[in-house]
C-alpha cells in the first residue's frame, strides 16, 4: 500500500482503533505553557490521578510574559499567579521547565525545533492553535483545548478522528525578498480560512525542496490559519542537517538509527489524496492583509475590494465588516495604508532568519517619525543571543526599533504589548481577528521584511522595489 | 432509551467565521479557573468600555449586540452562519459559551478543536447545509420570540412554526452529550495496550524516550 507521510506517522502511533472509527493515538512530546495548562494539571489533582510519562513534556511561561525589565519580575499580579502556577506544577510533578530567565526560554513553537525537542515522526501536541508548526520537521503535530491536555498528562494518548490528505504542490521558487509568509498568506487567501478544514496539509514542490527549515516553520505554523489542525514538510536533507547538534536530539548512540527511520518520513510515489492543487511561487508578489480574517489578503499591488461588487450578501456583509472594522475604504489602494505601530515577532516569523530579513530592510535607515512605536521581539533566548552575535539588535535599535526579551508579545498582547484602540499595525504575527493585538486594534499581516519597510515608510510599500532602489 | 432534549430560544449570529478570540478575548485566558467566563462571553462586543479580570465597576453594555437584546439575551442555543470557533484552541471559549448557558450551536461548519473542546465539555454542536442556516437565520430575524426544539436521540430540530430539520451526527459525540463521559477513564481501561505499545516503541525507537532532565 501507498502512504502519505500523514498516512505513515498515524499508523506508526495508532494504540487501539475505537468501534466509532476514532482511534487511540500515541502522543511522544507534550509541550504546555502557562495559559492552557492550569485547569488540566487541577483535572489530574482533583481526579488523584498521576501523569503518564513526565519525561515526554517540556514546558515554558511564553504568553503572558514581560518582554522587558524581566529581572524585576512580573509586575501584573494576575498574570504572575500563572506563570507561577505553572513554575509550581512543573516542580511537583519534576517536569522540565524553563523560567523566565533561562537562555531555552521563548516562544513554545520557537523553542520546541530550536531545542530538537521536537523530532521527526514523532506525534506532539500542546494546547495552542499553532502548534502546526512543529510538522516543519516531518513530525504530526497539532493543538489542542485544555481538556485534551490532562487527558494526554494522564493517558498519553489522545482519541482522534483520522483526517483527510491534502497536498499542495509549490512550483517554481520565490523571488527575492518574497518569503514563506507571503507564500502561505496567498494560499490562504486561495483556499480560505475554511479550505483546509478536515484535512491534514502535507506541502510539496520544488519551492518547498529549497526552502529552510525556518520558512518551513512560518508555512506549517499558518496551516491552522486555513483550517487545517495540522500541517507537514517530509524529512529531507536539509532536515537532517537542521536536526544536528540540538541538545534534545537523539543522543550519539541512537542519532544513526534515528536517521534512518527519519528517512522513511516522506509520502511514498502514487500515495493516494484526497485533495490537491498546484500553486506556481514564481509570480508570488509580497501579501498584505486587509481585514479581520487571514484570507483576506492581497498583494501589494493590490486594492481593497468593493462590497458592492459582491453578489453574495454574506461576503458582502462580510466585507464591509471588515472595512468598517479596519476603518478602510473600498478600492484604497494598499500602498496608501499608514501605520501606527510594527511588531516583528511571533511564532510565525520570530526565528533568525526573520530578523536577518527584517534587519536587511534596515540597515542604514530610520523608523518614520510618523510612528508611535516599533518592536522586535526575538522567539527565544537562543534567536536573541544569535542575533546579538551577529550585531542585528544594533540595527534594530539604530533604525528606531525597541529590542525586547522573548515571548508572544503583541501576537496577542496578554502582556503589555498591545495595541491601543484603533492604533494600525503592521505585523509579522499569524491573527488579524478584531481585538487580536489590542481591543479595537487593526492588524496587517506581513512578513519580516515588508514590516521594516513598513516602518521605514511609515505605510505600506513594496520591500522588492524599496530594496532595488536602495 | 435515553434522550436529551434542549428547548429554547435562538440566537442568530449572521456573521461567518466567529473566532475564539471574539467569543473570549485574551484577557481572560489569564484565569487559572475554569469557571466564571459567562459574563465576559463576547466581551469586546458586548461591552462598550474595555474590561479584564480585575474590573469591579459596573460596565457599559452595547445595546446593538444581540446578546443585550431581548429575548435573546436568555437564548440557550446559537444559529450561526460558517465556520464558528476558529482561530485559538483556548478552551475558555467552550467554557464562556456554558457558563453563559448556551447549550447547543447550530452552524454549516465547525473549526475542528473547538469542535472536540465542545463535545468534551457537553456543549451540543450541530451541523446542517447552509441552505438550512438562511432558512433559519431569516425566520429568527423576522421574529421576537424564536424557540427551537433539539431532540438528539432523533436528530431533529424543530421550529416554532413546525418545520423539523434533520442533522447527521457522529454516534460517539451523540452518545457523549447523552450520557456525559469520564474520557480519561475510558483510555485508561486501555492501560495494559498503552503499555504494550510503549514497550514495543522503546526497542523500535528507544531514542524518543530518552531522559531528557537537566
Ligand atoms: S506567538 Fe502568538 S500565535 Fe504563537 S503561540 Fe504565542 S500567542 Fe500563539
Amino acid at each position: 500500500m501507498k502512504e502519505t507521510l500523514y498516512d505513515k506517522i498515524w499508523n506508526e502511533h495508532l494504540v487501539h482503533q475505537n468501534t466509532d472509527g476514532s482511534a487511540l493515538v500515541y502522543i511522544d512530546r507534550h509541550l504546555i505553557h502557562e495559559v492552557t495548562s492550569p485547569q488540566a494539571f487541577d483535572g489530574l489533582d482533583i481526579e488523584k490521578r498521576k501523569i503518564w510519562n513526565k519525561d515526554s513534556i517540556f514546558a515554558v511561561s511564553d504568553h503572558n510574559v514581560p518582554t522587558k525589565n524581566r529581572s524585576s519580575g512580573i509586575s501584573d499580579k494576575i498574570s504572575k499567579l500563572q506563570v507561577d502556577t505553572l513554575t509550581k506544577n512543573c516542580q511537583k510533578h519534576n517536569i522540565n521547565y524553563f523560567d523566565l530567565n533561562h537562555i531555552n526560554q521563548g516562544i513554545v513553537h520557537v523553542i520546541g525545533p530550536e531545542l530538537g525537542i521536537t523530532q521527526p515522526g514523532m506525534t506532539l501536541v500542546c494546547g495552542d492553535s499553532h502548534t502546526s508548526t512543529h510538522g516543519a520537521l516531518a513530525s504530526l503535530a497539532f493543538g489542542i483545548g485544555t481538556s485534551d491536555v490532562e487527558h494526554v498528562l494522564a493517558t498519553q494518548c489522545i482519541n482522534l478522528k483520522k483526517e483527510k490528505n491534502f497536498r499542495i504542490n509549490i512550483s517554481g521558487r520565490l523571488e527575492d525578498h518574497i518569503s514563506s509568509k507571503d507564500l502561505i498568506l496567498h494560499i490562504i487567501g486561495v483556499i480560505g480560512t475554511s479550505g483546509g478544514t478536515g484535512y491534514t496539509i502535507e506541502f510539496a514542490g520544488e519551492c518547498i525542496n529549497n526552502m529552510s527549515i525556518e520558512s518551513r516553520m512560518t508555512m506549517c505554523n499558518m496551516s491552522i490559519e486555513a483550517g487545517a489542525k495540522s500541517g507537514l514538510i517530509a524529512f529531507d536533507e536539509i532536515t537532517y542537517n537542521y536536526m544536528l547538534n540540538k541538545t534534545y536530539a537523539p543522543s550519539e548512540k541512537y542519532f544513526d538509527n534515528a536517521v534512518k527511520y527519519w528517512e522513511s518520513l516522506i509520502s511514498d510515489v502514487g500515495a493516494k489524496f484526497d485533495k490537491e492543487i498546484s500553486i506556481d511561487a514564481s509570480d508570488i508578489l509580497p501579501q498584505v492583509t486587509w481585514g479581520t480574517s487571514p484570507e483576506m489578503t492581497t498583494n501589494i499591488d493590490g486594492k481593497l475590494p468593493d462590497p458592492d461588487e459582491e453578489s453574495d450578501v454574506n461576503k458582502k456583509e462580510y466585507i464591509k465588516r471588515a472595512l468598517a472594522y479596519m476603518d478602510l475604504k473600498p478600492k484604497q489602494e494598499i500602498q496608501s495604508i499608514a501605520i501606527d505601530k510594527v511588531f516583528i515577532g511571533s511564532c510565525t516569523n520570530s526565528r533568525i532568519e526573520d530578523l536577518r530579513q527584517a534587519a536587511r530592510v534596515l540597515k542604514g535607515n530610520k523608523i518614520n517619525k510618523t510612528l508611535k512605536q516599533a518592536i522586535a521581539v526575538p522567539g527565544s533566548g537562543h534567536v536573541k543571543k544569535q542575533a546579538e552575535d551577529e550585531g542585528l539588535d544594533k540595527i534594530f535599535i539604530k533604525s528606531g526599533f525597541e529590542w525586547r526579551d522573548p515571548g508572544c508579545s503583541m501576537c496577542l498582547g496578554m502582556n503589555d504589548d498591545s495595541l491601543l484602540p484603533y492604533e494600525r499595525c503592521a505585523s509579522t504575527s499569524n491573527r488579524n481577528f478584531e481585538g487580536r493585538q489590542g481591543d479595537k486594534g487593526r492588524t496587517h499581516l506581513v512578513s519580516p521584511s515588508m514590516a521594516a519597510a513598513a516602518a521605514i515608510k511609515g505605510h505600506f510599500c513594496n520591500v522588492v522595489d524599496f530594496l532595488n532602489e536602495k | 432509551m435515553k434522550n436529551k432534549i434542549i428547548t429554547g430560544q435562538a440566537i442568530p449570529f449572521t456573521q461567518s467565521n466567529i473566532d475564539t478570540d471574539a467569543i473570549i478575548p485574551k484577557q481572560y485566558l489569564k484565569s487559572i479557573k475554569k469557571s466564571g467566563f459567562g459574563p465576559f462571553l463576547f466581551d469586546s462586543l458586548r461591552y462598550l468600555d474595555p474590561g479584564d479580570l480585575s474590573t469591579t465597576s459596573s460596565r457599559n453594555v452595547n445595546p446593538d449586540f444581540i446578546l443585550n437584546i431581548e429575548p435573546f439575551k436568555t437564548g440557550n442555543i446559537i444559529v450561526a452562519n460558517d465556520n464558528f470557533g476558529c482561530g485559538s484552541s483556548r478552551e475558555h471559549a467552550v467554557w464562556a459559551l456554558k457558563d453563559f448557558g448556551i447549550e447547543a450551536i447550530i452552524s454549516s461548519s465547525f473549526a475542528d478543536i473547538f469542535h472536540r473542546n465542545s463535545f468534551k465539555n457537553s456543549l451540543l454542536l450541530i451541523c446542517i447545509t447552509k441552505d438550512d442556516i438562511e432558512v433559519l437565520l431569516d425566520d429568527i430575524s423576522g421574529s421576537a420570540k424564536y424557540e427551537l426544539t433539539i431532540d438528539i436521540q432523533n436528530q431533529t430540530i424543530k421550529t416554532p412554526n413546525n418545520t423539523v430539520f434533520s442533522f447527521d451526527i457522529n454516534p460517539s459525540d451523540k452518545e457523549r452529550i447523552i450520557l456525559g463521559y469520564d474520557d480519561i477513564g475510558l483510555t485508561l481501561q486501555h492501560s495494559d495496550k498503552i503499555k504494550e505499545y510503549e514497550s514495543k516503541m522503546k526497542i523500535k525507537k528507544p531514542w524518543m524516550f530518552e531522559d531528557n532532565h537537566e
